[in-house]
């Protein structure tokens, strides 16, 4: 009960932090301190959002495929890398510094590129997220099946499990709440990527609305852009909090004597 | 219902010997208990026993089939309850029998009926972290009787209770199996709990660990209730006592 108050009251905090910055923004804006041209007032920003918003909701459409098209192959990938190479100690040993160093690539140097290979459709954007996307998956997945308990695994090995059912049975349940950390950060990088991928080349998109609208100095569709994408990258985490909740019942239970 | 018999069973790693030379004998529906300090080569022998570690030297037989280093014959329990966090109690203790290749739905029907003869009545839809430490480790020992119901290698399984939780599960323990049949090798550092529960016990030490010596607990099962208040108890205790010190000199 204290600790609900407690989450409460820090939301509220959090929630009355956010507000001040707004207010501030908007009486600087109103009082002229900052030309209009430069920095949008958060009014304007909202007004932009609803004009614009069935135009933005088309946009939407084609960045939300192109995000869970790469995030679902980044997650596949890191979770078959993330096996294999638990499973085999020299692939672990020969991959692990690979995989770090294609983190240390800047997106935004690599996206153009993609696009000269693969052309301006969804291809080179799916490729972009799914390299940023696989990354937290495999080390998230990666830490879990190597933190398994080992005297967990050696009682299995009393009852006679084999290799698969130890994964099964202790690794894989092992590493859930692992996995979903990773997942809530690769949804975020997801849309994020697909954004970045975008300003490069595309037809449709979020990211191609933006760079139109900043080429035509339209700050209040930009910033309403923003907007709309720091919310859905926040709605997406939800639903990943969401089903872990759904997927990991137990931790529910827990403290509950 | 099983006859262990440990016959010579040497161990050591990186050139030093942990244990030397061990022969132990276990019969039907006894409970034989290692007494020794810790680090005195206890686990080190659970493990050959439970087929985990394969010895130097020695072999390990169970109704006369040798098992030496072939884990999926003996089972065992430790003090930690390794239960798995997320499965329910009933789904924890069926595991061995899923292992086993059995379906998930028949597995459960078959624990079913234990739950009331361990005590665990009403905690079979529960999550191991509702339970109690006390009966994490009933869960724990029902889920080593469905793996085996012939051996079980308790491995100081009450160790982490505290005294009185452990007083009614030595109580408990003694009456579980008087209903079910099963032999136990117990490993403990505790002398009234070797002394109150045991059939036999082995004294264990000396570096690399050794059987020192064994003493067979006369006193009649089921044990009555003021047997750890009776003269008896105390002059076991007190040859078990001196038997240890005479091997530290």
């Amino acid at each position: 009960m204290k600790r609900k108050f407690q989450s409460i009251t820090s939301r509220l905090w959090s929630a009355a932090a956010l507000v001040v910055i707004i207010v501030i923004w908007q009486v600087a804006a109103s009082a002229g301190l900052v030309p209009g041209y430069m920095l949008p007032s958060p009014v304007e920003v909202v007004q932009a959002l609803i004009s614009d918003f069935p135009l933005l909701m088309e946009h939407a459409k084609v960045t939300l495929a192109e995000a869970f098209l790469g995030l679902f192959c980044g997650v596949v990938l890191g979770f078959v890398m993330a096996v294999i190479m638990d499973r085999f100690d020299r692939l672990y040993q020969a991959l692990y510094p690979l995989i770090v160093v294609t983190q240390t690539i800047p997106t935004v140097a690599i996206a153009p590129l993609l696009v000269l290979w693969f052309g301006y459709e969804m291809l080179p954007k799916v490729i972009l997220i799914v390299i940023v996307t696989f990354f937290p998956v495999t080390v998230g997945l990666l830490n879990g099946f190597r933190s398994a308990d080992r005297d967990m695994i050696n009682l299995l090995r009393s009852m006679g499990a084999g290799r698969v059912q130890i994964f099964r049975y202790i690794k894989l349940p092992g590493a859930m709440g692992q996995f979903f950390s990773s997942l809530r950060i690769s949804a975020s990088y997801s849309v994020v990527g697909a954004v970045i991928s975008e300003w490069l080349g595309g037809f449709n998109g979020l990211g191609v609305y933006m760079t139109r609208v900043k080429k035509a100095f339209a700050f209040d569709k930009m910033f309403a852009v923003i907007l709309l994408i720091s919310v859905i990258s926040l709605v997406l985490m939800k639903l990943v909090d969401l089903l872990q909740k759904k997927c990991m019942a137990w931790e529910q239970t827990e403290e509950k004597h | 219902m099983a006859d262990l018999v440990v016959s010579g069973v040497t161990k050591s790693f990186d050139g030093r010997t942990i244990i030397e030379d061990i022969s132990i004998e276990i019969h039907d529906r006894e409970l034989v208990s290692l007494l020794g300090v810790s680090g005195g080569g206890k686990t080190t022998l659970f493990n050959v026993i439970s087929g985990l570690l394969k010895p130097d030297r020695g072999q390990v037989f169970l109704d006369g089939e040798e098992i030496t280093g072939k884990p999926g014959n003996v089972s065992y329990m430790l003090q930690k309850d390794l239960l798995l966090p997320y499965r329910t109690v009933e789904d924890n203790v069926a595991l061995p029998l899923v292992i086993g290749g059995m379906k998930k739905k028949e597995a459960r029907k078959k624990a079913a009926p234990y739950f009331e003869e361990f005590g665990l009545a009403g905690t079979e839809k529960k999550y191991p972290a509702q339970l109690s430490g006390g009966m994490r480790q009933r869960a724990a020992l029902l889920r080593t009787y469905l793996f085996s119901d012939r051996l079980a290698l308790l491995d100081e399984p009450f160790s982490a209770l505290d005294t009185l939780t452990k007083r009614s599960m030595h109580r408990w323990y003694l009456d579980v199996m008087e209903q079910i049949h099963l032999s136990t090798v117990f490993i403990t550092h505790d002398i009234d709990e070797a002394v109150l529960l045991s059939d036999q016990i082995y004294i264990l030490g000396g570096k690399p660990g050794h059987i020192i010596d064994e003493i067979r607990i006369e006193e009649p099962k089921p044990r009555r209730n003021d047997f750890q208040l009776t003269e008896e108890f105390l002059s076991y205790k007190k040859r078990i006592l001196e038997k240890i010190e005479e091997s530290e000199e």
